[in-house]
């Protein structure tokens, strides 16, 4: 049968070997840790607690301002020992608090698991969505429960919780279908709820077929919820992708999945969503890849939130060979960092350690108009074009020219023979669009 | 052949009639001083002073709306001509003005977090933690400002911060406006003494990150015989300024500060000081219409 998919991407080497099929293990629970006040797309948190405060785990350490935020919590039980500006894995520094471990695992009185789940509304279900503080866990950390809001005129007919995992190397994903099936379709379920839908679908990309397996038996029971495998293909696991995939339906330009009736979530949402629901537990861990040649024992590990990526790696055996790269989240659309000295947060999937011989670097060279990234591009975009206009700052005819929509997969310059960096002139493009638009008209 | 030639006459003197009387009804004050400013422009009509030619710009002069400065091809020979046909002095009209480089921490001086290999543009550089820098004020080095100069008048030095020329800088304002972090400033082309650093840090956090950081230790003002620099309060903190109505280019700042941050150029000599140098390009007229060099 031939399997659903989009126009365009790429056929990328996953290396998903290194750690698929290792089971997820519970790192160390570190003697501190660092829990940035932003860790969500949206406005920082501005945080509940001083220096020398108490805090149990799970205590609401930071309140969300504004309605695109997320609250955070605390991930042990300690002593605040400073609220400090440290290295964000998204490239920023951000304000973070410092928590001491006192190793007493005691939790905070807010935590207690609902009796009823089943009979909770709509509006309950946000209710603790929004207190648990949770946020997108694919990578861009968008708050769920703003995700979740009914909004006027627009009907939700499917959730979609994407178990794509197309970045290479990645196997968090994979790695929780397997073992925590029931609670990713408890989950969904509970979205489904939320926001009042009927139709749920997991999506799945081929090459995960034993997770497909599992999925099947864990959702056997629901009738509405579907599984649906995908060619595997990058950047399958993309929103706006994964609905076309999935649903035929193509979000317009500027939109949001929400103006076709769809709500995309992954699949580590759905469980951390379940967690949060049944036993009241916020979001104060996930899981992590740590993987890549530059590391001794690649593995799956549940972090703790804030927990930093050092520790994680001496964990790992450390590193291997020459380090050239730590990226935070994956190879192909995450950060590059400069330091292991740096908290896990809640969109950190992986953490992939690249040596001196796959830090290849060459020179760039004249576009040679293969128009091979006009063939690649999920967007329908033609990068190349966006790059002309961007290295002439001609921003408004790159606006024109829909430089927003481009999701940033890097496709593009895997393809490029003329290894031009067109995501980085592009990323410029939209950047200077962006200011153009902030500023105030005049 | 009678009644076409006398057909042709009566139309003639009709017409002519009629133009003489509008011409005399209808004309239009010139003012005498416009004539004769346009036989002095450059007349390249290239727009730098942006108006849509040397007439119009000339028309705009006799009118006071735009200054003569504003012609950057003409120079100081051109400013001189103006002044006769309108009857002002030479020095009322500004100095020339050129770009400064508010910074010195060069790949010698500064800590790096990071190399950085990605595309060569300040802006892009910037997003990844704030630059490979570990100073959060000083230039990024990516040379956006060099790309931007129509006039190669900026060139990327060999200690990676970027050099302006002052012979060909003619003050257009580009790279004050593409540098991310504000590092470009005009400044008086007679004007010597800078304080290159922007860094509001504590003194001693500045200084970590950088050896030619202004530390705020006042010495400037402590030593300035024309109370002209001051540590002063900006953004989040403060950092040394010089009050350019003040100072006398004397120096002794650049002197006593300890940490240099406060610079001391060589005067320029006099034919710089008044004209725009040449640009790398024969026949240009700086109308800022051909793509950066």
């Amino acid at each position: 049968m031939k399997k659903a998919t989009f126009r365009g991407g790429i056929h990328l080497d996953g290396h998903k070997e290194l750690t698929s099929g290792l089971e997820t293990v519970v790192a160390h629970i570190p003697d501190r840790v660092y829990i940035p006040l932003s860790q969500h797309i949206g406005a920082p948190c501005v945080p509940l607690v001083v220096v020398g405060d108490q805090v149990k785990k799970g205590q609401k350490i930071g309140a969300s301002k504004g309605f695109v935020s997320a609250p955070i919590h605390a991930s042990v039980s300690g002593t605040v020992v400073a609220i400090e500006l440290m290295e964000h894995p998204g490239g920023s520094f951000v304000p973070c608090i410092i928590i001491e471990n006192d190793r007493k695992e005691e939790w905070a009185e807010s935590v207690i698991p609902h009796r009823d789940p089943a009979s909770l509304t709509p509006d309950e279900l946000r209710a603790i969505i929004l207190e648990a503080g949770i946020v997108g866990k694919g990578g861009a950390t968008f708050p769920s429960h703003v995700k979740y809001a009914p909004v006027e005129g627009k009907i939700v007919d499917t959730v979609i919780l994407n178990g794509v995992e197309c970045e290479p190397y990645l196997t968090t994903d994979h790695r929780l279908m397997l073992e925590r099936s029931d609670k990713i379709v408890a989950g969904l379920g509970y979205i489904m709820r939320a926001v009042g839908c009927e139709r749920g679908i997991i999506a799945v990309e081929e090459n995960k077929m034993d997770a497909v397996a599992v999925m099947e038996k864990a959702a056997a029971e629901a009738k509405n919820i579907t599984i649906v495998v995908l060619k595997e293909k990058y950047p399958q696991g993309s929103e706006k992708q994964l609905i076309y995939a999935c649903t035929g339906r193509e979000v317009p330009v500027g939109g949001l999945p929400l103006a076709v009736g769809v709500i995309v979530n992954n699949v580590g949402t759905a469980s951390a969503l379940a967690r949060a629901v049944e036993l009241g537990i916020p979001f104060i861990g996930r899981n992590v890849t740590v993987s890549g040649p530059g590391i001794r024992n690649p593995a799956n590990y549940r972090v703790r939130i804030g927990t930093l990526f050092s520790e994680l790696i001496k964990q790992s055996g450390g590193y291997v060979g020459e380090v050239e790269k730590i990226i935070a989240g994956g190879p192909m659309m995450g950060k590059t960092v400069f330091t292991d000295n740096l908290p896990v947060v809640k969109g950190t999937s992986g953490i992939i350690i690249f040596t001196k011989e796959e830090n290849r670097h060459s020179k760039e060279f004249a576009c040679v108009r293969c128009a091979k990234c006009i063939d690649v591009c999920p967007a329908y975009l033609e990068p190349t074009s966006l790059v002309r206009l961007a290295k002439r700052k001609a921003w408004e005819d790159a606006e024109r020219m829909d430089a927003m929509s481009c999701i940033e997969c890097s496709s593009c310059v895997y393809v490029c023979p003329a290894q031009i960096p067109l995501i980085q002139h592009i990323r410029r493009a939209k950047q200077a669009i962006l200011a153009a638009k902030a500023r105030p008209q005049g | 052949m009678l009644v076409a030639v006398v057909t042709l006459a009566c139309l003639g003197a009709i017409f002519g009639i009629v133009l003489g009387f509008a011409a005399k009804r209808f004309a239009v004050e010139v003012d005498p001083r416009v004539e004769e400013l346009i036989r002095v422009m450059p007349g390249a009509n290239c727009g730098a002073c942006g108006m849509p030619g040397c007439a119009a710009f000339a028309e705009a002069i006799t009118m006071g709306t735009v200054k003569p400065s504003a012609c950057s091809p003409g120079g100081a020979s051109l400013y001189e001509k103006i002044a006769a046909i309108m009857g002002t002095e030479v020095s009322a009209y500004e100095e020339r003005q050129v770009a400064q480089l508010l910074c010195q921490g060069d790949n010698v001086h500064t800590k790096m977090l990071y190399r950085y290999e990605g595309l060569s543009d300040c802006h892009v550089a910037l997003a990844n933690f704030k630059g490979p820098k570990a100073c959060k004020f000083g230039c990024v080095m990516q040379g956006s400002c060099s790309r931007v100069c129509q006039f190669g008048a900026i060139q990327m030095g060999v200690n990676g911060l970027p050099v302006v020329d002052y012979y060909r800088c003619t003050a257009c304002n580009k790279c004050v406006v593409e540098c991310p972090l504000q590092l470009y400033k005009l400044v008086g082309v007679s004007r010597l003494v800078h304080v290159r650093c922007v860094n509001t840090e504590k003194g001693k956090d500045a200084k970590a990150n950088c050896a030619t950081a202004c530390i705020k230790c006042k010495i400037c003002e402590k030593n300035c015989p024309e109370d002209a620099v001051h540590v002063v309060a900006t953004g989040d903190g403060t950092v040394a300024l010089i009050d350019y109505e003040k100072c006398t280019n004397c120096g002794i700042c650049a002197v006593k500060c300890p940490t240099k941050s406060i610079d001391k150029i060589m005067p320029l000599s006099e034919e710089v000081i008044l004209e725009v140098g040449e640009t790398p390009v024969p026949g240009c007229t700086r109308c800022g219409v051909c793509p950066p060099l």
